[in-house]
């Protein structure tokens, strides 16, 4: 495969898989990620990858640029020997509309349906998860349907409270934390995506496969209850 | 112990920041002059990762409930004990009842408050630092507020005595003070997109002079300048970011991103400032301006390795000045 290495600083290096987001660039993500996860060098202080990037930040006292490239090409000249990590499938329940999902009656306006046709679409989907980013546990997630895109809101809101699943453009994406922002509102799920006391603070990850799930208000209390209790 | 009677503009607990964690969206946080935080460690006895208090432009006023060693490094705000100004990049022993207060911002934005011993706050995802918008890390996640008690760690009465008896003799001795200009040359290196720019953006970001707007924060600085814009609009696909990167969006306003940034971002970087000056930006006040000078990424590298040649030989002479007065 023919990846591209620059600079980011004189502590990070970026190893470019594609200039397009695809299955092959992606997958070469994963494996990248993967092998640093496994092998961690001395000179690795950590890594962020990202769509088609793994930029790689390292100890600039013990190793040069130069020679943090050649050990990662010697890494890329492997990767085909390398499993992809199956993926996750991970079901997120949505409690649709009402407050939690103020702005569902536009999504359906826009694009001339009824809350329930987009809420019907929006679960029939199956979504994977490009990269974690923007904020904790932050998934970039695609593979939604057009006949539910809607634009951003002209101006956006100053807070977004945390587990709020939104729409922006052809996305669909769950706020960890409270944020502001410009997407439009659909609902909310009991899930925590951010979850800094555990290990991998982070409930997604690149490559999950996942699923929308519609549940109502009492469910979602259940559920919320529950899940806070575990982590409190 | 330390009382905080009160609080400042934004008086928070900050260490080296929060690595490991940016892969799942976790901003790393920490310091914004980590060379100041490190020789305030330093000063007080403490490791270099250990936590201080980043103390923003308009200081807290803090009583001490026991008798502490501290150290102040920084931009200058002013600072005082008990009504009479205290040297900075110095030890100081400060007897129990003592008061810490802060005057006019002299020059540059951020002080750091170290104490021997460290603060006494839980480490979350292996850090001290305060992540404000999360509500994680440092003090109960947040700023300080008026009426906190801040705990320390003892340090062994014996330990305390030394450094007391240091102070009375030594009442000279001071690293030298970390150089903040006014209009300060900061050195860059091209960034992933610098190619993208057109010829007069890629030439004006190395020549032209910008001001840090009043929007800006820990996250970032804007500047004011001359526009910049890309040879084509085109829209980028999202990467990681780095202490440093100058991002441009649309508006053609270039950003610094700092401690509080994002872990990847979307907007074309024109550049990437060196490490060793980054402290010359986050020291900075809204309505001071700055030029860029081009350095290559190996220079860059160089002078941060050289920089950590410098604070390793302040930390042996420290140590040796705390030997010969032992």
């Amino acid at each position: 495969m023919d990846f591209t290495f620059s600079p980011l600083s004189e502590q990070a290096l970026v190893i470019e898989t594609g200039t397009i987001i695809n299955k092959e660039s992606e997958q070469a993500v994963r494996k990248l990620s993967s092998l640093l996860e496994k092998q961690t060098p001395d000179w690795l202080v950590e890594f962020i990858p990202a769509f088609t990037t793994v930029t790689v930040f390292y100890d600039p006292c013990q190793i040069r640029q130069a020679e943090v490239e050649q050990e990662l090409r010697l890494l890329a000249a492997h990767l085909d020997e390398v499993e992809a990590p199956t993926p996750r499938q991970i079901e997120i329940p949505v409690c649709y509309g009402g407050d939690f999902g103020p702005d569902l009656s536009f999504v359906a306006e826009h694009n001339g349906l009824t809350e329930e046709e987009v809420i019907k679409i929006h679960t029939s989907g199956v979504y994977s998860v490009h990269m974690i980013g923007f904020a904790p546990g932050f998934p970039f997630i695609g593979g939604m349907s057009e006949k539910i895109a809607a634009p951003r809101r002209k101006s956006p809101r100053l807070r977004i409270p945390e587990r709020t699943v939104g729409i922006a453009g052809m996305q669909t994406g769950v706020y960890p934390i409270e944020t502001p922002g410009g997407w439009q509102l659909i609902g909310r799920t009991p899930l925590r995506l951010f979850v800094p006391e555990q290990d991998i603070p982070s409930l997604l990850r690149a490559g999950d496969e996942i699923r929308f799930t519609q549940i109502d208000e009492a469910e979602y209390r259940e559920q919320e209850a529950k899940l806070d209790a575990e982590h409190s | 112990m330390l009382s905080i009677r009160k609080s400042g503009l934004q008086t928070a607990v900050q260490d080296l920041g929060r690595t490991g964690f940016q892969r799942y969206g976790v901003i790393a946080s920490g310091v914004m002059d980590p060379f100041a935080h490190r020789i305030a460690n330093l000063l007080a006895g403490n490791a270099e990762t250990s936590p201080t208090l980043e103390i923003a432009l308009s200081g807290p006023v803090i009583e001490f409930e026991a008798d502490h060693y501290i150290a102040i490094c920084g931009g200058d705000l002013s600072p005082s004990l008990n009504g009479e100004p205290l040297a900075m990049w110095r030890g100081h022993f400060v007897p129990k009842g003592s008061v810490l207060s802060f005057g006019e911002p002299k020059r540059g934005a951020r002080s750091y408050l170290a104490v021997a011993g460290s603060f006494d706050v839980p480490a979350v995802m292996d850090s001290h630092s305060t992540y404000l918008r999360a509500g994680i890390g440092g003090f109960q996640g947040r700023a300080l507020k008026n009426g906190d008690s801040l705990k320390t760690l003892p340090i062994s009465p014996q330990r305390l005595d030394a450094l007391k008896n240091q102070n009375s003799q030594t009442p000279d001795w001071l690293i030298p003070p970390a150089r903040y200009h006014e209009q300060p040359i900061v050195r860059m290196m091209p960034g992933r997109q610098y190619a993208l720019f057109n010829e007069a953006s890629r030439l004006r970001i190395f020549e032209e002079t910008f001001t840090v707007s009043a929007n800006s924060d820990r996250m970032g600085y804007r500047l004011e300048g001359p526009e910049l814009a890309l040879e084509k609009q085109e829209e980028l696909i999202s990467e990681a970011v780095a202490f440093g990167s100058v991002q441009v969006p649309a508006d053609g306003n270039p950003i610094v991103l700092l401690a509080d940034r994002q872990t990847t971002g979307g907007y074309p970087k024109i550049g990437q400032v060196a490490s060793v000056d980054l402290p010359l930006i986050s020291q900075l006040k809204p309505g001071e301006s700055l030029k860029f000078r081009y350095i290559s990424a190996d220079d860059a590298q160089q002078l941060y390795i050289e920089q950590e040649q410098q604070i390793r030989q302040l930390k042996i002479a420290i140590q040796m000045k705390r030997e010969e007065w032992t």
